[in-house]
């Protein structure tokens, strides 16, 4: 018991009340020029404001609100608001395993977009004409406790490829002026 | 007599964290003047625009989603989620005629990030984005 104790009163000094950050949180990784790819592409136009605006048109599109946007720097985020599981789901788990089971599946979620443009470099020297649209989506859970059950980056190639393909639409209508 | 002696220290000891919270609001952590030179750079340049671009490119390679971002402030607050929320707030001012200073100070979790690592870590990538920035290279 004794000792047990004294490893306990080590541990707890020890461990004290920090967990701390993970070393590699602020090291660039393996697959972040991989990934840095995934998340853009380029595309031609005559001003950033045109192509934030046309980023502000598929954002929308998809359902999701305006939280900050800074013109002068290519900046738009948005978020969204939506149910991690339907209803029939979690009353299935709950019939099948109980309330206690129901109530620790996901329930809701926010999902965030990020968007930044930025001219290509390669023109950067006159007037800039090309620029790289690069999105970037996270998203936080909770279950029906309101507890968060996963803070996460989304990285589906998928998602990403079909956000491009509505980008490319809402670009083109941009510039239409639909 | 004894165990009731290492019982209590064992509870002073879990107890010694919970200090009280609103004490934390003006909390500087470690020294003031030490955290101010681990969080900060200086970069050979002028154009804070450029600047606070590479330093949101890098935190997007970095896997960060930027919250808010202004160009006359000279502040870019990005929010990293990988299992964990790790949450940082860059400022680009100028520093002279010459060189503007890069500050960046991060928040894991509930807790303020006062070891140097992980700020030197951040500064070497942002360093590779300025020289890439500098050389024109996407």
């Amino acid at each position: 018991m004794r000792k047990f104790l004294i490893l306990f009163f080590t541990l707890s000094v020890l461990v004290g009340c920090k967990t701390g950050i993970p070393q590699d949180a602020l090291t660039l990784r393996r697959d972040s020029l991989e990934r840095r790819q995934l998340e853009s592409r380029k595309f031609n136009g005559s001003n950033e404001a045109d192509i934030l605006s046309a980023c502000s048109g598929v954002s929308q599109d998809m359902g999701f609100t305006i939280d900050e946007s800074e013109t002068k720097l290519g900046v738009l985020v948005c978020s969204k608001n939506r149910e991690a599981s339907t209803g029939g789901e979690r009353f299935a788990m709950a019939l099948l395993f109980g309330a206690n089971a129901a109530n620790s599946m996901d329930k809701s979620q926010k999902i965030r977009l990020c968007i930044i443009v930025k001219p290509v470099a390669s023109s950067d020297l006159g007037k800039p004409n090309e620029w790289v649209v690069r999105a970037t989506f996270q998203r936080i859970v909770w279950n029906n406790y309101g507890q968060i059950t996963r803070l996460e980056a989304l990285s589906e190639s998928e998602l990403y490829s079909q956000f491009f393909q509505k980008l490319s639409k809402s670009v083109f209508l941009e510039a239409q002026k639909i | 007599m004894k165990k009731l002696y290492l019982l209590s220290l064992t509870a002073f000891s879990l107890v010694g964290c919970a200090n009280r919270s609103t004490e934390s609001a003006l909390d500087v952590g470690t020294n003031q003047v030490q955290a101010r030179q681990m969080q900060s750079r200086a970069y050979d340049t002028t154009d804070k625009e450029k600047t606070l671009r590479t330093v949101i490119s890098v935190l997007q390679d970095l896997g960060f989603v930027i919250d808010k971002a202004d160009l006359n402030l000279g502040t870019v607050t990005a929010t990293k989620l990988d299992g964990y929320a790790l949450r940082m707030s860059v400022t680009v001012r100028p520093r002279n005629a010459k060189q503007l200073l890069v500050r960046a100070n991060a928040q894991y979790q509930e807790e303020a990030v006062n070891d140097p690592a992980p700020y030197q870590a951040f500064f070497s990538s942002l360093s590779k984005g300025m020289f890439l920035t500098a050389q024109n290279v996407d």
